[in-house]
């Protein structure tokens, strides 16, 4: 884990503009059926706030943003999710993915449509989050390429 | 509203070309930071409060007015960041050569 950010000013304005991000990312996501983005941006937005907390607020804060190998964890659980709402329709007698075959009883076929793409992107969006971060934690080194302070 | 909006981005633009010249004109790493760090802040901020003038009091113009709240709290910070990284890392700022003040020393890079 890289040591917190030597500067007060990047890590109280990084304190303030996390959740920023994180509300923005989800916005993306679930407004993306709608308009421009979807589960892999809300996903990317989300993963770089996430390393945005990593870079900047040191271990004793971002441990508990997703420590260790949970990252990865949760990365498979993201495509669980995918996964998992396909076969759904796959088991309700379409193709997979056709989420007009979802089994929800008393659903509108619009709604149907509408609640399987969110399930996907919601799915989608964890499993880039979590990768981008998994991928950040395997790479970054463990403290800061020059002296810290003056 | 819409020659308000005009005369916003008119002044943003202005900020844009003024931080580009000092882009182009300034002789090292810090100079340019301190010409870009606000003009193009201020000139972003301007465009966009322009544009958000422009399209009158619609939830738009108010994702746009959050998107210069971004940037107005972010670019600053980005560029304090990147300025003291250099500075920690050991880049000296320039000095006129035949001006003898005195140095500024960057601590050593460990």
């Amino acid at each position: 884990m890289i040591p917190p950010y030597d500067s007060v000013t990047v890590r109280t304005v990084a304190k303030i503009l996390i959740p920023l991000i994180q509300v923005f990312a989800l916005y993306v996501v679930f407004h993306g059926a709608k308009s421009p983005g979807g589960g892999f941006q809300g996903g990317a937005i989300l993963g770089a706030s996430l390393i945005l907390a990593r870079l900047t607020a040191g271990p004793g804060v971002s441990v508990h943003y997703l420590p260790g190998t949970s990252a990865l964890r949760l990365g498979a659980v993201g495509v669980l999710i995918y996964g998992v709402v396909g076969l759904l329709s796959l088991f309700g007698g379409a193709a997979f993915l056709d989420y007009s075959a979802l089994p929800l009883p008393g659903a509108h076929e619009d709604e149907l449509h509408a609640i399987g793409i969110e399930a996907v992107e919601v799915g989608v969006a964890v499993a880039v989050a979590c990768v981008m971060l998994s991928i950040f934690d395997d790479l970054a080194p463990t403290e800061r390429p020059y002296r810290q302070g003056r | 509203m819409n020659w308000i909006g005009a005369i916003f981005m008119l002044v943003g633009a202005f900020f844009f070309i003024a931080g580009t010249v000092g882009y182009i004109r300034l002789p090292d790493f810090y100079s340019r930071m301190h010409a870009l760090g606000k003009a193009d802040t201020l000139g972003a901020f301007l465009s966009l409060l322009g544009v958000a003038c422009c399209t009158g009091w619609t939830l738009l113009s108010l994702k746009i007015v959050l998107v210069a709240v971004f940037i107005i709290i972010a670019n600053p910070t980005s560029t304090h960041a990147i300025a003291r990284a250099a500075f920690v890392t050991g880049l000296r700022p320039w000095r006129n050569e035949t001006e003898a003040g005195p140095q500024v020393e960057p601590p050593d890079p460990a």
